[in-house]
């Protein structure tokens, strides 16, 4: 499936999930707080945007030409922290010092775009990254600027219904600047999406509602880059918008926190910490050891 | 009439989102019907989730989709029965706002929506808390406001709704809240405030968790040698206007207390009887400014904005210029 990929390129990206997963663990540790279950499943994605296929500067996140990311699953912000920490965004002391700190607070569970530099949309309640994003690539086109957003959704959030109204209206917009990415980690807060309300066959609804639909296994890096070197440029002219479904596994890369919804929320303990960390490097390894 | 409360006591924490799925359960073993609905909020290791798993025919989980949760349990509601639907906090009256008008209210019919984590006690920030509610489901016709002080009055409140006739809000915290009775030995009926502690200088007026904090603040008024009075006003609408009034004209300072907005809550309708009633009274709203919140755990920022025992006793030692 991935035999054309650059398997260096792969190498480079899987290693720097790996280290974000290490870091997104020990700063959720440290707050006490976070929603690692969620923030685990989209790691690889996130990585291969931040690092790869975003049109993105670090040093200058308010480029008007940047790709824009819309992290709609607001509650999976630590992710995305763990990236600026590693891009040289923030010291992780930084982010410790400032978060859920009253007055001094830059960093939350909820990320506020007002606080930190590098988010676009302050999310946190779902259903609004997806409309939010839609306005965003009208802007686009309404400027002629040739940037693109992006938009990460949860797939318990997809029942949300301001989704469907918005996909409705990228398809009557025809957004060709617009990528809708799915983190199917088929789990919600309380249990399985399929047992709660389910949402498929989701390639067939985005493709009902007038999307292309590409598919990727979302936790293999090999397979996202696969996926994301079709992505089609970025276009104002019209064309289908684009849904990325990613089957993903929640809390990835921690054998106990995966596919469980036990671990949507909460805390980890040092125990945990360490048990956790000490099977992400085990996965680590078994990865690197399959390379050669 | 002294009702017992805690005031005497170390903390002791309850839940109201617990205490209310247990009472559901009591409910349900008793053979009384209802529906309940639920939006991936009720995992099954908490009390309204156990009550899912004995009584699935009578339970749906509609995902996360408050607007739909709303309307569902309306149409359960117009189908005959009592129907409690619990809502994550913040996205019932955010979200489903025009459900909760249209639907329930304006339908006139007998769905009682749970809010959870009302206030700034989900933590989590802005986008987690509950700080308009009261301000919208008080400008809605035929809406009943609850606001529950402690997991034992939420029983209560879940007992008399049974028989309330029309729609209902109950608005209720994350859960692990100081208890403010000492015991379920009290009278409670919707829409008459109870006066938990007596006292002749100034009143203060709470709902909810502030019932708590204000009691506590009553505790240092009086080695202030302040005498303050602590009324729970557990129901927002009706409201008990002529307790209001006659603490009023018995203390001469009223002070309302809430983990709301100061914009259109409970100080809103307390103000609103005062003025109207053109008596010659002292009065102060204490709760959140109108700004978002700032970030940390609800004691954190109780005491930041002046919520917590010695701030409210501060802001009422000003109010009475002592
Ligand atoms: C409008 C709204 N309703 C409910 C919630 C509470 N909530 C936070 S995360 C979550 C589950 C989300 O599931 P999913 O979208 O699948 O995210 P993931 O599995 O990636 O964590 C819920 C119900 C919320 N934040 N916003
Ligand atoms: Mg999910």
């Amino acid at each position: 499936m991935s035999a054309n990929v650059d398997s260096k390129l792969v190498a480079q990206l899987e290693d720097k999930s790996y280290k974000i997963r290490k870091d997104l663990l020990n700063f959720v540790y440290h707050i006490g707080m976070g929603h690692l279950g969620g923030e685990l499943s989209i790691v690889e994605l996130a990585v291969a945007l931040y690092y790869k296929y975003m049109n993105y500067d670090p040093k200058n996140p308010q480029w008007e030409e940047r790709d824009r990311l819309v992290l709609s699953k607001g509650h999976c912000g630590e992710t995305l922290y763990a990236i600026y920490a590693d891009l040289g965004m923030y010291t992780t002391e930084y982010m410790l010092e400032h978060f859920e700190s009253l007055d001094t607070a830059v960093f939350g569970q909820h990320p506020n775009r007002k606080y930190i530099d590098p988010i676009e949309v302050s999310c946190g309640s779902l259903g609004h990254g997806l409309p939010i994003a839609v306005g965003l690539a009208l802007g686009a086109r309404m400027q002629k600027a040739n940037w693109r957003t992006f938009v990460v959704v949860g797939d318990g959030e997809i029942q949300e219904g301001t989704n469907w109204e918005a996909i409705m209206a990228a398809a009557q917009f025809q957004l060709g600047n617009l990528v809708c990415i799915v983190d199917k980690n088929r789990l919600q807060m309380s249990g399985a999406t399929a047992d709660t309300m389910n949402i498929d066959p989701l390639d067939e609804k985005f493709r009902a509602f007038n999307w292309d639909v590409m598919e990727m296994q979302g936790n293999d890096m090999a397979d996202v880059v696969r996926c994301l070197e079709q992505l089609p440029p970025s276009t104002i002219e019209k064309r289908k918008p684009l849904a990325i479904i990613s089957n993903t596994t929640k809390g990835c890369g921690v054998d106990f926190m995966e596919n469980t919804w036990k671990w949507h929320g909460g805390g980890i303990a040092k125990e945990q910490l360490d048990q956790a960390l000490a099977s992400v490097e085990k996965k680590y390894q078994a990865l690197i050891a399959n390379r050669k | 009439m002294a009702v017992e409360t805690t005031f005497d006591f170390d903390m002791m924490l309850s839940s109201a989102r617990e205490a209310y799925g247990e009472e559901l359960m009591a409910i349900a073993d008793e053979g009384i019907d209802f529906a309940f609905v639920c939006s991936d909020n009720a995992p099954e290791s908490c009390s309204a989730g156990k009550m899912m798993s004995k009584y699935p025919e009578r339970c749906v989980n509609v995902g996360i989709a408050e607007q739909d949760e709303v309307g569902i349990a309306t149409g359960l509601a117009l189908s005959g029965k009592v129907v409690f639907a619990q809502v994550f906090g913040p996205f019932l009256p955010l979200r489903a706002a025009d459900q909760i008008h249209t639907d329930a209210a304006y339908n006139d019919v007998n769905v009682r929506l749970i809010g959870t984590h009302s206030g700034v006690t989900s933590g989590g920030g802005p986008t987690h808390n509950v700080i308009a509610d009261l301000a919208l489901y008080r400008a809605i016709p035929n809406l009943t406001i609850c606001v529950p002080a402690d997991a034992g009055q939420c029983r209560k409140v879940i007992r008399a709704s049974l028989t309330h006739q029309g729609p209902m809000i109950i608005r209720i915290s994350r859960g692990g809240e100081p208890d403010v009775y000492a015991n379920n030995d009290y009278d409670f009926e919707i829409g008459k405030a109870i006066t938990v502690r007596d006292g002749k200088d100034i009143t203060l007026i709470g709902c909810g968790p502030s019932v708590y904090w204000a009691l506590m603040a009553s505790k240092e008024l009086e080695t202030r040698g302040i005498s303050a009075r602590v009324v729970d006003m557990h129901t927002i609408k009706p409201f008990d206007a002529e307790k209001v009034i006659k603490c009023a004209k018995e203390t001469g300072a009223v002070m309302s207390v809430e983990d709301h907005s100061i914009n259109g809550g409970l100080g809103g309708a307390v103000a609103e009887v005062l003025a109207e009633a053109n008596l010659d009274c002292k009065f102060k709203r204490a709760g959140l400014p109108d700004q978002f919140a700032v970030l940390g755990s609800p004691e954190e920022v109780y005491k930041y904005y002046h919520l917590d025992a010695a701030g409210i006793a501060d802001t009422a030692q000003a109010l009475l210029g002592k």
